[in-house]
């Protein structure tokens, strides 16, 4: 337990630190710790009497990689990046054509690849190149689905990629704890170790830290503001009404006999923050049992060792990868106040027209809804 | 684990059906033991060859009327066969033996399947849908909170599934279980990617989806009646059918008709217009400038030679070449991925669905590359005609309320305040 629990205060110190450094910084901490996952996996179900056999196959999966890292970080960082070089007229030129072109450049890199593969496939061996084909692109899948919604996450503000984060920390860590002490009827078939108990108490654990995390973090504006471009200095914004304390008078009883307090500043974020701990508490941990079914099925003990005590990134992130999908999508159905068709509609307008049309169409629009606006009042006053 | 083999059936079997009627020579049965003949030296050509032509003629028959039919019966078409497909690679790799101790695991993969469904059609028709039910006001809104909120739905119905799998998991099954599992995955991706870049062409325009499955066809018949008369050299070991007078015979001949039918096909206003609604009516449409006529003047010896002093090409020609070149040169490798696909699993064929032809998989591996192709190419090079400030204030001002005009306006503001702001 000693040796878990020193490199988990060690990963807890570096997180914290690249999270003051900011969006930038963690991004690129997403990235590395994707690399080394992937990197797990590939090994995994690798051979090697048949690799030997096979020169240049490790390098395929490395290409499929690069060109998913090229499409799905493309698309999400378009936006920022189109933001963040509009000031030289060169690079915004070169950056806009990498942009437009972006789906054809990995749709070629990608068919290279397949091409290459199909190229290389050897007699006696088909199954093994195929198995290890479908493999590559079942690990690719999961691994950059999730981190394509981490990084979503970080650029809508840190909180949203925070607090999930660390609800799952938090649920990982009581679960233990409620376990060691209390636990005495298994969960599942699958992990041995987890209990009923451990699961309950964390569940506890996580919906009250929830609640009151989303209260400690809601208050950073370094946390709350979304970055819109790729820079790393310091963020200033209007949170949003989302992170604006509402005060709720206590009942009267509980003032006098409990807390010194009249009135209770909530922020509305914190109901949010409780659905998303019903999320990490019931439904991340199966995150947890495909990842030990899994072991099971292919006889595997861990994912890697990177990780002294805890086995390899992957066993840290089953359940945080579970979470990350979530998070991204709850906000984006519930939190962000999505109107469809105007997003649609702006979308298209940033697609498709130049800075100077852009400026045309906003000047034209802001004429005609300001002349609508005088007609109805003009037809207001007259009737 | 196909992944860019499931493209538009209807082409396939269009293509297949014309190549029948065409050529009259004798279909090569599909995977003989003795699997290395060229087709030059094949004795026993004319076996099949009737069942063959059948199956063709009733598919291209089929074919031309949901095409005429238009968009919303393509799609549905689209959709009957991408669940045959799923449905031929769900069984692939089942064992039987070990099903038997899985009750339910077999709809575990049509509720994979219908979730997936829903989110990629749903994407895909979303705009489609908004714009067939504006008028009437409850069925809008309705509409529009299944839009807002269908990857929430899509998430939960995919998470449902996902813990259906692990609660499932029983004891020294897990392998195959797992296997099952990420084969489902495998099928679902291979199949949703490439139908859903055939409906989303579909919508573009039938041009769209039409011309490049007709080049598929064409590269397909060529490539077999070349190979017939003139093969001799081996292509690849995969297919060992396969010869490079057939291939080259078929990319010349290919890009040929990709400039001619482009031409053909550009002239009907059914094919190139867009689709804006699920509505069935008839297209009216300002078809733009990549199928308007230019003309060229020939050199004068030519018009000596033949009687036309100038040539009309649609600029839409020249996309036609390019996609020609890809269908010729690359499509072929969806081919030979489900070649060594079914010598590596050892199986024959996908299925036996189409009489003489095989299984609809079969039909469709060069179709699938091709379709994603289209799509990607029509989204890059194509430009859109005519998106301008006009038409995206007109847009604005008819589709949006007013309030949500004046959010966008202030959106709108925002962005280029930032934008400016940077410079």
């Amino acid at each position: 337990m000693w040796i878990r629990a020193c490199s988990s205060l060690w990963m807890l110190g570096g997180f914290l630190l690249i999270i003051y450094l900011g969006h930038l910084y963690i991004l690129a901490m997403v990235v590395v710790i994707q690399i080394f996952m992937a990197s797990e996996l590939f090994n995994l179900l690798r051979r090697a009497h048949e690799d030997k056999r096979l020169p240049g196959f490790r390098i395929l999966n490395w290409h499929f990689y690069f060109t998913a890292m090229l499409f799905v970080y493309g698309r999400i960082l378009s936006h920022q990046l189109v933001n963040t070089v509009t000031s030289d007229k060169i690079f915004y030129k070169l950056v806009s054509k990498l942009i437009k072109y972006q789906m054809v450049i990995c749709y070629f890199l990608y068919i290279a690849g397949v091409m290459w593969f199909i190229l290389t496939l050897k007699k006696k061996m088909y199954k093994y190149q195929f198995g290890q084909f479908a493999w590559t692109h079942m690990i690719l899948i999961v691994v950059f689905t999730q981190s394509a919604f981490t990084v979503a996450n970080i650029f809508e503000g840190i909180f949203w990629f925070l607090l999930p984060a660390s609800l799952i920390a938090v649920n990982d860590v009581a679960a233990y704890f409620f376990g060691f002490f209390f636990g005495k009827t298994p969960l599942i078939k699958l992990s041995p170790k987890k209990t009923w108990e451990g699961f309950i108490g964390a569940s506890v654990v996580t919906t009250i830290s929830a609640f009151v995390l989303a209260n400690v973090f809601g208050h950073f504006q370094w946390l709350t503001c979304p970055r819109k471009d790729l820079s790393t200095g310091w963020l200033l914004c209007d949170p949003g009404p989302l992170f604006k304390p509402e005060y709720y008078p206590l009942p009267g009883w509980l003032s006098r006999w409990v807390l010194p307090w009249k009135e209770v500043a909530i922020l509305p974020v914190q109901w949010h923050a409780l659905c998303l701990s019903l999320f990490a508490s019931s439904i991340a941990p199966f995150g947890g049992f495909f990842a030990s079914g899994f072991k099971r099925a292919f006889k595997i003990k861990d994912f890697g060792d990177s990780i002294p005590g805890h086995g390899g990134f992957t066993d840290r992130m089953d359940c945080q990868m579970v979470m990350a999908v979530f998070a991204y999508i709850y906000h984006q159905s519930f939190v962000v106040p999505q109107d469809y068709t105007v997003e649609m509609i702006i979308n298209e307008i940033l697609r498709s027209l130049t800075l100077e049309e852009q400026q045309i169409l906003y000047t034209k629009l802001g004429q005609i809804l300001q002349e609508r606006m005088e007609n109805s009042l003009h037809f207001f006053s007259l009737g | 684990m196909e992944k860019e083999n499931n493209i538009a059936l209807s082409s396939a079997g269009t293509s297949r059906v014309r190549q029948r009627k065409r050529s009259n020579e004798v279909i090569p049965e599909p995977s003989k033991p003795n699997g290395g003949t060229l087709l030059v030296d094949d004795r026993n050509k004319y076996k099949s060859m009737w069942i063959q032509t059948y199956s063709t003629v009733w598919m291209i028959g089929g074919f031309a009327l949901v095409v005429y039919m238009g968009h919303l019966y393509i799609t549905a078409m689209v959709v009957v066969i991408q669940i045959f497909m799923a449905k031929e690679l769900f069984n692939l790799l089942r064992k039987g033996h070990e099903d038997e101790h899985l009750p339910g695991f077999r709809l575990l993969n049509w509720h994979f399947f219908f979730t997936a469904m829903l989110f990629v059609y749903g994407r895909l028709l979303s705009q489609p849908l908004v714009n067939s039910v504006t008028p009437e006001k409850f069925l809008y809104q309705f509409v529009s909170s299944l839009i807002k909120y269908q990857m929430a739905i899509c998430y939960f119905l995919y998470i449902a599934g996902f813990m259906w799998f692990i609660l499932t998991l029983k004891k020294n099954m897990y392998k195959y279980q797992f296997r099952q599992y990420a084969w489902t995955h495998m099928i679902l991706i291979v199949v949703f990617t490439q139908s859903s870049f055939t409906v989303a062409n579909i919508f573009k325009g039938i041009f769209w989806f039409l011309l490049p499955a007709s080049l598929i066809v064409i590269n397909d018949i060529f490539a077999y009646v070349v190979g017939f008369f003139f093969g001799r050299t081996p292509l690849i070991k995969l297919s060992p059918k396969k010869t490079w007078e057939g291939f080259i015979g078929a990319s010349v001949t290919t890009m040929i008709s990709a400039f001619v039918l482009a031409n053909i096909l550009g002239q009907f206003q059914w094919l190139t217009c867009p689709r804006k609604d699920l509505s069935t009516g008839w297209l009216q449409c300002d078809p733009g400038p990549l199928f308007k006529r230019e003309y060229y003047t020939l050199p004068g010896w030519i018009s000596q030679w033949f009687p036309w002093k100038e040539i009309s090409i649609l600029p839409v020609q020249w996309h036609a070449l390019c996609l020609g070149l890809f269908a010729s040169i690359i499509a072929p490798f969806g081919g030979f991925f489900a070649s060594g696909f079914k010598r590596a699993f050892k199986i024959k064929d996908f299925g036996d669905s189409i009489p003489g032809h095989g299984g609809i998989t079969d039909r469709m591996d060069c179709q699938m590359v091709m379709a994603v192709f289209a799509y990607i190419y029509h989204q890059s090079f194509i430009v859109r005609e005519g998106i301008s400030v006009e038409m995206i204030l007109d847009q604005v001002l008819t589709k949006l309320t007013f309030e949500e005009q004046q959010t966008l306006l202030t959106k709108l503001g925002q962005i280029l305040q930032d934008r400016l702001g940077h410079s």
